[in-house]
C-alpha cells in the first residue's frame, strides 16, 4: 500500500520540473528541452516551431496522424537528422547531434518500431548484442554468460517482465514483451532520455497496457520518455505533457492538468474535421442526439483555442 | 512477522512454465540434432550391411574422408551463420594449392615460402569476396559466383602460363618438403592405427570454431548479422567487419586444406575442386545451419562432414556401386532442409 501511495506522489502534476535551474540565468533547466525547432527538406517544410520539455521521471507524448512530422521530429532529437532552426539543449547545454551515437553518448536512446532484436537468438544474448560482457584476458577472453544471463533477468524482472527463461529465442516472446525488453536495454545501458517511437501501433487493445505500464516503470526509473504515438487513449493516462503536431506544425502544448482525454482527442482530430464530419451524419439521417453533442464540443474547442 | 511466511518469494527454480521443457526437448531444439540422429541412424545401417565398415583402419579412412570436406565446412558453416553464401571454396583451395607450388617452384625457394604466402593468397581471396560483397550489397550467392569463374580461370591460366601444363611441377624434391608434408599430410599412429593428420586439424577447428560462436563476442556477432544485420548494426555490431572476417575465414580453412592437397601428392591438377563448394555447404546444411543464416553451429557442420564420409566410403565398403552415393546425397540435403525449416518455424513462433 505504501509503494502505491508514494507512486501517486511521485506522478502528482503540480510541478512538472525538477528544481533545477540555470545558475547564470535562474531559469530552470530541462533535461531536453527543444525550443522552436525546424526542418525542411530542400523547399519542403516537414516541421515549423516545435517547443517541448522532457524531464526526468515525466512522460512526454508526442500525438499527430500520419504525416504530421513526428517522425521528423525523433529523428532530430536520436541524431539522425539536423535541425534547421531553433535550439536543442541537453541539461542546459546547445547541442546539434551529428549521429546517433552522438544522440546515445548524450543519454538519448531510441527505441524503434522495429526494435533492433534478432528474433532467434536467445533473450539475454540480444539484450547484450554490441555491448556485451567479457571476462579473462588474451585469447581465452570470453563471454561472461552467466553474469549477462543474470542481469538480463533482473533488469527485466525490475520492469515487471516475469520471463519464463532467458535462453529462449527472442522472437518467441508477445509484441509487447520484445517491446519491454528493447527498453529495459535502452534503461540498463544508461538511457537518460528514452524515445518510444509508436510501441504500441502494432499490438492489441492487452499487449497495449503491458507496454504502457511498461513506460511507467520507466518512468519511475527516473528517465525521461519521449512517447511517441497517434492515440490519445494510449497517451493521456501515462503522459504528463503533451505536445500535438499537424502537418508539421505544433498545434497545441499542454500539462496534463490543463487538458481532459476529450479536449486532447478533440484537438486531433481538429475542431474543423469534427464539424464537417458532424454535416456528412447529418446529410445520412445520423441521430439528432450524438450530432448535438459533436456540435457542442465542436464549438467549445472552437472557443478554446480561440482564447489561445 | 506472522506474515513472513505469506511473503517469502516463491521458488523461482520452480516455475511452472519451465518445468515443462523437458531435456529431451532441449535436446531437440539444438540445431544439429537432425544430423546427429541421422549419422548415428547411418553408422547403424552400414555397420549391419557392410561388416569391415567397423574395422578401425576403415573407421580411420572415413574420418580422412570427412575431415577433407569437414575442414572447410567448419568455415563454411560460420558464414552461413552469418547470412553468407560462398561458392568460390572449392577452386579456392585449389589456388591456394598452386600458388604454394608455383611461387616456391619458379623461385626455387623453400617451399615453406610457398605455404605462407598462400596463407596471404587464400585470405586475400577471403578479403576481396568480403570487400566486394559490403561495398556492393550485392548477394553473396553472385559475388561469389563471379570469383569462383574467375579463380577456376586464374588456375588453368597461371598454371600453363608458369609450369607449362595443366598441373602444378612435382615439388617433392625441394627444400623443406618433407617438414611440411610432415605438418600437413602425415600419418598420427593412434592405437595400432594410422589416422591422418587432417583429422585432427579438423577436429580442432571444429572445438576452436564453437569455442569462437558460442562464448566471445565474435560469435554474438556473427549470429547477428545472419540474423538481422540491421538490428545488429543498429545495436553496434560492426557487420562489415563481422562478414569479412568470416570470408577470411573460409579463406583460411581453404589454405589448410589445399596445402594438405599439395603436400600428400606433391603435385596439384589445376581443373580440380569444381564443385567441392557445394559439398561444403551441403555438410553445414545437413548440420543444421538455415540457409538464410542466423542458426546453426560447427559441430552441425562437422557431423554434416561425417555423414557425407560415411555414405561416401560406406558405399565401397559394402560393395555397392557407388553412382548411388549421390541419390543419398541428395535425399539427406532435403530431409535436413525439412528439418531445418520445422526447428525455424518453432523457434519463430510463440
Amino acid at each position: 500500500m505504501n509503494a502505491e501511495k508514494t507512486r501517486k506522489d511521485h506522478i502528482s502534476n503540480a510541478t512538472l520540473l525538477q528544481g533545477e535551474t540555470d545558475p547564470l540565468t535562474d531559469r530552470p533547466v530541462h533535461l531536453l528541452q527543444l525550443d522552436g525547432i525546424g526542418k525542411h527538406y530542400g523547399n519542403i517544410i516537414a516541421l515549423r516551431d516545435v517547443t517541448m520539455a522532457v524531464d526526468n521521471g515525466r512522460v512526454t507524448c508526442v500525438l499527430g496522424d500520419n504525416g504530421a512530422g513526428k517522425s521528423t521530429l525523433i529523428k532530430i532529437i536520436a541524431g539522425l537528422h539536423q535541425h534547421d532552426e531553433g535550439t536543442l539543449t541537453v541539461m542546459g547545454e546547445e547541442r546539434k547531434f551529428s549521429s546517433p551515437r552522438d544522440a546515445l553518448d548524450a543519454g538519448i536512446a531510441t527505441v524503434y518500431q522495429d526494435l533492433a532484436v534478432v528474433p532467434l537468438m536467445p533473450i539475454w544474448r540480444n539484450f547484450f548484442l554490441g555491448s556485451e560482457l567479457t571476462t579473462g584476458f588474451g585469447p581465452f577472453k570470453r563471454l561472461d554468460v552467466e553474469k549477462m544471463k543474470e542481469i538480463t533477468k533482473n533488469e527485466l524482472a525490475d520492469m515487471g517482465i516475469d520471463l519464463r527463461d532467458v535462453e529462449q529465442p527472442i522472437g518467441q516472446l508477445s509484441g509487447g514483451e520484445r517491446q519491454c525488453v528493447a527498453i529495459a536495454r535502452a534503461v540498463y545501458f544508461g538511457a537518460k532520455v528514452l524515445i518510444l517511437d509508436e510501441p504500441t501501433a502494432a499490438l492489441g487493445v492487452k499487449q497495449s497496457g503491458v507496454v504502457l505500464r511498461y513506460i511507467l516503470q520507466a518512468r519511475d526509473r527516473g528517465l525521461g520518455v519521449i512517447f511517441i504515438t497517434h492515440n490519445p487513449h494510449h497517451a493521456y493516462p501515462v503522459g504528463d505533457r503533451f505536445l500535438l503536431l499537424k502537418r508539421g506544425k505544433s498545434i497545441g502544448y499542454h500539462h496534463k492538468k490543463d487538458i481532459t482525454l476529450d479536449e486532447l482527442t478533440g484537438q486531433m482530430a481538429g475542431g474543423a474535421e469534427l464539424a464537417e464530419l458532424a454535416h456528412e451524419l447529418e446529410a445520412m439521417g445520423g441521430h439528432t442526439d450524438i450530432l448535438a453533442e459533436v456540435e457542442k464540443e465542436t464549438a467549445s474547442i472552437g472557443g478554446e483555442s480561440k482564447a489561445k | 512477522m506472522s506474515n513472513a511466511t505469506l511473503t517469502t518469494p516463491p521458488i523461482l527454480a520452480a516455475d511452472e512454465r519451465v518445468g515443462q521443457k523437458s531435456t529431451m526437448s532441449k535436446l531437440l531444439g539444438r540445431p544439429e540434432i537432425g544430423a546427429l540422429v541421422g549419422a548415428i541412424g547411418l553408422f547403424a545401417f552400414f555397420a549391419l550391411v557392410a561388416p569391415t565398415f567397423l574395422q578401425p583402419s576403415s573407421f580411420a579412412t572415413v574420418l580422412y574422408g570427412s575431415s577433407t570436406i569437414g575442414i572447410m565446412a567448419v568455415g563454411v558453416s560460420l558464414l552461413m551463420i552469418g547470412g553468407e553464401f560462398d561458392l568460390s571454396t572449392g577452386v579456392a583451395v585449389i589456388s591456394s594449392a598452386l600458388a604454394a607450388s608455383l611461387f616456391s617452384w619458379f623461385f626455387s625457394f623453400n617451399v615453406w615460402v610457398g605455404v605462407f604466402l598462400a596463407l596471404g593468397v587464400s585470405l586475400l581471396i577471403g578479403l576481396i569476396n568480403g570487400i566486394i560483397l559490403i561495398k556492393t550489397k550485392l548477394p553473396s550467392f553472385i559475388v561469389t559466383l563471379a570469383t569462383f569463374l574467375m579463380l577456376a580461370g586464374l588456375n588453368l591460366a597461371l598454371t600453363r602460363l608458369i609450369g607449362g601444363s595443366v598441373s602444378s611441377p612435382k615439388i617433392s624434391a625441394m627444400d623443406g618438403f618433407d617438414s611440411a608434408r610432415a605438418v600437413f599430410a602425415s600419418s598420427v599412429n593412434v592405437a595400432g592405427v594410422d589416422v591422418k593428420i587432417t583429422v585432427f586439424f579438423w577436429i580442432a577447428m571444429v572445438l576452436v570454431a564453437s569455442w569462437i560462436l558460442l562464448r566471445t563476442k565474435v560469435g554474438n556477432w556473427i549470429f547477428a548479422v545472419g540474423g538481422d544485420a540491421n538490428a545488429a548494426r543498429a545495436v553496434g555490431v560492426p557487420v562489415a567487419a563481422t562478414k569479412i572476417g568470416l570470408f577470411m575465414g573460409v579463406g583460411f580453412c581453404g589454405w589448410i586444406l589445399g596445402m594438405h592437397n599439395l603436400f600428400a601428392f606433391d603435385a596439384v591438377q589445376s581443373g580440380e575442386g569444381v564443385g567441392n563448394e557445394f559439398l561444403y555447404i551441403i555438410a553445414a546444411v545437413i548440420g543444421g545451419c538455415l540457409l538464410t543464416g542466423g542458426y546453426g553451429s560447427a559441430v552441425g557442420g562437422a557431423i554434416g562432414a561425417f555423414i557425407f564420409g560415411m555414405a561416401n566410403k560406406g558405399i565401397v565398403y559394402a560393395e555397392w556401386n557407388p553412382d548411388w552415393f549421390k541419390f543419398f546425397l541428395g535425399l539427406m540435403l532435403l530431409i535436413a532442409t525439412v528439418v531445418n525449416l520445422v526447428v525455424k518455424r518453432r523457434a519463430e513462433l510463440k
